[in-house]
């Protein structure tokens, strides 16, 4: 396993030896901070991409395939361009919560991609209550979600935050416990540890049971958590327009859709956290060789490769699933995933006490 | 400058002599390297992500439904993202008639568009009136209404048409200048005075 | 039957006079006086059953204005019509029926908008298609088209909370009423006329209480193009195309129907190839439509992969239609005396290589969506409209089927081979959302029945009998019904020998279909509105013309 502490380290003393402590410090916090906006663009980039190539292959299209190779630079053409978008000023609204909202939106979603563990020694802060600080952080777009439907004065927005906020408050309790349930095996909610935990076998194989329930009630709630179809009510195209960011253009309706595609990517990365073990690459215990040869294979392949293969999985279901209607998706929370959830939990608990885990 | 889009050949357009007088107006203006660069970047941008109004009144909406479909699927072009709200899209593909109650409507959603917006008059009806014309109900022709950059004529327009004339308006658009607002911004301001709508200021 | 309903109406009304037209219809003329009463007895009373409304062709005969009614029994497979006639051209009035067909409601608005009969006692008389501010009333014959009148405004249509009826008193004195459309604390979202879900630009005003709808006030005309009135401008080969441009999808049945009046007319006997190559299209172009809608629905639902499946089987059906008629849309193929030209070389094959494919396209489709448990919650007991509603909103085609109303009139009135042909009507009692969709995939399979009983047995023969350069009809009048893929298309024709029509009447099936959202939808959540409207399947441009 490649331990990428030690690059950070190199750095931190080199820069050290030049500059005093602080000024390193500062240097090095800007240095994440570009890398890490640089990241998330990139990957949104990427997302809207792939979301679309994918689309494309499950409708017997080709997708976007003449800007660069294979399309590639598609999303970076739309970029360019909704950069440059009129910004449309409303009469009537609240002006200072409508240019509140998308940056709310995409507050809650950078914060909460800077705790995902990337690899060995690659996080941004590794502290002690990293998921709990995850949870926090990723309600915060929520607010925004409902103060952009509020904020616009129109009609469509308004039923679309509301529903929005009553999807997403709801499907925040599915989350919560599942993550809880996870925590419970993991013993820790540091985020490293967390990966640590897994490096003999992942969640998803060493909680059995209670942790396949988990992970499956994971994507269900996390694919409603990012709006995505078949929970893509709030902004159901066919009902509402473009339900709560009916009003937005140019690039804060730019953040908007760039944050759904990078909190597809965080639903996708917490899960591979929780389950499929982070960073961690793919252990089986007593088969050495075939671990060591995982090893070889770096921690952010493992950590990209999972996250993108679990918003996958969340994509397929936006283009395969029709929409459910709003009081059905309430009662599938409410009914079905909390209550299994709650007592999922307390299966986890058993399982811990009694320590029937793999 | 022979302006074109990939895998379409200069000769292979039909109407090069247009698009020749914009490349000499542009020139024209002249401009400095830094601001010619960043002018080709966003052109760039712009003229490779055009997003549509879902926008349709009748038979032109169908073809332009086909239009998105597997057969001729205009996705490879990067304009499948067909927003319903009017201020997140590029152009409104006027597919159909423009008959007198719906001429405020489109109006408004033409001025609800975001800048910059491109208007492409699809069939005969958008153009002018088509097999319509002598009804009592139909505008004759949206050029009154708002500036068009773009007549497909058919009634309908096949898909390849309707593919065609979206080339055309992202070719139209890697000859304007952002700053400056040469080739473009100039006649629509203009357009726009002599076509005012009560309450709304352009 | 004629003697008989002629016998029980001259009881109430011994002044009606009664005709067999040459469309072998009884045409029955009664006073306004006595109107609502004739009507209330041919619905109610026992013998007659007339329970459905068919349309209202409203009238201009120069001097005097009215409306025909055509009644149609369900139960007995009977049609009558009824003239009532007003000679007052200054304020025309009628009584209303909108108390008996609740379609007649919304027909009667529609006359009203076209050649301003008002009717007393319909709650509801506001114009149809044109602004509360258009002057004239287009249809009548002293209407003045000129531009100055009527111009075209980006100004803001005038809109009012507030519609107009006027109410017979007991003592009958007719009051003017403005009762409110909507109460005056209603939470009112305007969905349209640009919005993905209205299938077009059709505008519905949704009060709604939270996601719960009140009442709908379905508000058209954003793509009224006056094709009856263009139509009276027209030779009748020339009014043909239009019939591509109403309901897109059922472009070769209405052509199907309007050349069947015109050649019932003229009485011109066609050859039997061009009747087969007819049905063929029909049918054809059936499945097509049928296709569109499983797509577009699923699409509305948010089950958008769905389109691309289903519109790969309608770009095969376009691909044989265009190689014989040269258009993948407006084909413009059927003509007075036949088909515009002959089939195609490939057709058989191509025809053939379709009905290879398609079961298996729809077991796709069952299998991705109906079977779907979403797709089913959400479809299942959404939108339920009775047999009895679907019959008083004129409800025809797939949706009336799927209440349990046998309406399809290639079985009720067979035309053209239809009686020849072996198939089913396929009827669902449920009259939900989930049985208006079921029917239309099973009746694409019907469909696919006909055309296989018939690609084999082409006849030989030309495909267009001699017809004379100029077309006059005799003078008269005559109504005929044709299946379209959305329902009963009706064509009025009323002729005064000259080689135009003095009256084309196109009685679309979209407008009923459009009309009944408001009944069904209300109490169910605005994410219903979408299911039902969708599974309505009514095409815009049909219902405004």
């Amino acid at each position: 396993m490649q331990d990428f502490s030690i690059v950070t380290q190199w750095i931190h003393g080199t820069l050290t030896n030049y500059v005093p402590e602080w000024l390193a410090i500062v240097f090095e916090c800007l240095g994440i901070g570009i890398a890490l906006l640089l990241a998330y663009a990139l990957l949104a980039l990427f997302y809207i991409w792939y979301e679309r190539k994918i689309c494309a292959a499950f409708q017997c299209r080709l997708g976007p395939n003449r800007v660069g190779p294979f399309g590639l630079l598609q999303s970076f053409a739309d970029m360019f361009k909704i950069l440059i978008k009129e910004l449309i000023e409303l009469k009537n609204i609240d002006k200072f919560l409508f240019a509140l909202a998308p940056y709310l939106v995409i507050l809650a979603s950078m914060l909460a991609f800077a705790v995902l563990p990337w690899g060995n020694g690659m996080q941004i802060i590794n502290f002690n209550v990293g998921i709990f600080f995850l949870v926090a952080v990723s309600s915060i777009g929520v607010l925004g979600i409902l103060l952009a439907g509020w904020s616009s004065n129109n009609k469509f927005t308004l039923i679309g935050a509301l529903r929005s906020g009553a999807q997403m408050v709801s499907y925040e309790i599915s989350i919560g416990l599942t993550i809880i349930t996870m925590v419970a095996l993991a013993g820790t909610m540091n985020v490293a540890e967390i990966c640590q935990e897994q490096e003999r076998l992942w969640f998803i194989f060493s909680g059995h049971i209670p942790a396949i329930i988990a992970f499956v009630i994971y994507l269900i709630a996390g694919t409603a958590e990012t709006n995505r179809g078949p929970f893509d009510l709030p902004e159901a195209e066919s009902e509402l327009t473009a339900g709560y960011h009916t009003e937005y253009s140019g690039i804060h309706f730019g953040f908007f859709y760039l944050a759904e595609y990078l909190n597809l990517f965080i639903v996708g990365g917490v899960a591979s956290l929780l389950f499929l073990g982070g960073w961690m690459p793919f252990h089986i215990p007593g088969w050495e060789g075939f671990n060591a040869i995982m090893d070889w294979i770096p921690g952010i392949v493992w950590f990209l490769g999972k996250a993108i293969f679990l918003s996958f999985i969340i994509i397929w279901f936006k283009w395969t699933f029709p929409r459910l209607r709003i009081d059905q998706m309430l009662t599938l929370e409410w009914k079905y995933l909390m209550p299994i959830s709650l007592v999922n939990l307390v299966l986890m608990v058993l399982t811990v006490t009694f320590g029937w885990y793999l | 400058m022979e302006v074109t889009t990939k895998s379409m050949p200069y000769e292979a357009w039909k109407d090069n002599e247009y698009i020749e007088k914009l490349v000499d107006e542009l020139r024209a203006s002249g401009t400095n390297v830094i601001v010619g660069s960043l002018d080709k970047l966003i052109n760039w941008g712009r003229s490779n992500s055009l997003w549509p109004l879902t926008f349709a009144t009748s038979c032109c909406g169908i073809e332009f439904v086909s239009l998105g479909a597997a057969r001729y699927d205009m996705a490879r072009f990067g304009w499948e993202v067909a927003r319903s709200s009017p201020r997140q899209a590029d152009f409104m593909m006027v597919a159909g008639t423009i008959v007198h109650r719906m001429v405020p409507v489109f109006r408004r959603l033409y001025d609800q568009l975001a800048e910059p917006k491109y208007v492409i008059a699809c069939g005969s009806c958008a153009i002018s009136g088509g097999p319509f014309r002598k009804s009592y109900h139909v505008a004759k022709g949206i050029e009154d209404i708002v500036p068009v950059d773009v007549f497909v004529p058919g009634c309908p327009p096949r898909p390849e048409a309707m593919i065609y004339g979206i080339m055309q308006l992202s070719r139209k658009i890697k000859v304007e200048r952002f700053f400056g607002g040469v080739n473009r911004q100039e006649k629509q301001q203009e357009f726009l005075k002599n076509h005012p709508v009560e309450g709304v200021n352009d | 039957m004629a003697a008989e309903i002629q016998e029980i109406i001259s009881k109430i009304a011994p002044d009606a006079t009664f005709e067999t037209g040459a469309d072998n219809i009884l045409t029955i003329t009664v006073p306004d006086a006595r109107w609502h009463e004739v009507a209330r007895t041919l619905r109610d009373d026992s013998a007659l059953d007339f329970d459905f409304l068919v349309t209202i062709v409203g009238m201009d005969w120069k001097t005097s204005l009215g409306c025909i009614y055509y009644l149609t029994s369900t139960r007995r497979n009977v049609t009558v019509a009824v003239k009532v006639a007003t000679d007052n051209r200054e304020n025309p009035m009628l009584h209303s029926v909108s108390d008996l067909w609740a379609i007649a409601g919304i027909f009667e608005r529609e006359v009203y908008d076209f050649f301003g009969i008002i009717f007393i006692n319909n709650p509801d008389m506001r114009r149809l298609f044109l602004n509360i501010d258009w002057k004239g009333f287009p249809l009548r014959k002293d209407y003045d088209p000129s531009p100055e009148i009527n111009p075209m405004t980006t100004e803001s249509e005038r809109q009012t909370d507030f519609t107009q009826s006027w109410v017979e008193l007991p003592d009958g004195k007719i009051e003017k009423r403005e009762p409110r459309v909507f109460e005056a604390d209603d939470f009112v979202v305007n969905i349209g006329p640009q919005h993905p879900a209205t299938h077009g630009v059709l505008r519905f005003r949704t009060a709604v209480n939270g996601e719960e709808i009140k009442k709908i006030d379905v508000y058209m005309g954003y793509i009224h193009r006056g094709i009856e009135k263009i139509c009276e401008g027209l030779t009748y080969p020339q009014t043909l195309h239009f019939m591509d441009r109403m309901d897109y999808f059922s472009a070769h049945p209405y052509h199907h129907g309007l050349c069947l009046t015109i050649e019932e007319a003229m009485g011109l006997q066609i050859s039997r190839r061009a009747q087969v190559i007819r049905v063929l299209m029909d049918e054809l172009s059936r499945i097509a439509s049928h296709c569109l809608f499983v797509g577009t629905y699923c699409m509305d639902l948010g089950a958008t992969t769905m389109l691309f499946y289903t519109l790969r089987v309608r770009e095969q059906i376009l691909d044989i239609m265009e190689r014989t008629c040269g258009a993948r849309m407006t084909f413009n193929y059927e003509c007075i005396g036949g088909v515009m030209q002959d089939l195609d070389s490939n057709f058989v094959k191509d025809v053939k290589e379709l009905l290879a494919v398609l079961p298996k396209n729809i077991r796709e489709y069952n299998k991705i969506f109906t079977g779907n448990v979403i797709a089913q919650n959400r479809l299942k007991n959404v939108g339920v409209l009775s047999r009895e509603d679907a019959i008083s909103w004129a409800v025809t085609g797939p949706s009336g089927r799927g209440s349990g109303w046998a309406c399809d009139v290639r079985k009720t009135n067979p035309y053209s081979i239809y009686s020849e042909l072996e198939f089913d009507e396929i009827v669902k009692h449920e009259g939900d959302s989930f049985a208006r969709f079921q029917v239309r995939m099973e009746e694409m399979e019907q469909s696919a029945r006909i055309i296989e009983q018939l690609i084999d047995n082409i006849p030989e023969g030309e495909y267009c009998v001699k017809v004379p350069k100029v077309i006059k009809l005799p003078e008269g009048h005559w109504f005929r019904r044709v299946e379209g893929c959305r329902g009963t298309f009706g064509v009025y024709l009323e002729s005064d020998g000259t080689v135009n029509p003095y009256r084309l009447k196109l009685a679309p099936p979209c407008l009923p279909l459009a009309a009944v959202v408001d009944h069904i939808t209300r109490g169910q959540k605005i994410a219903d509105l979408i299911t039902i409207g969708g599974s309505m399947d009514y095409i815009v441009p049909d219902m405004d013309r």
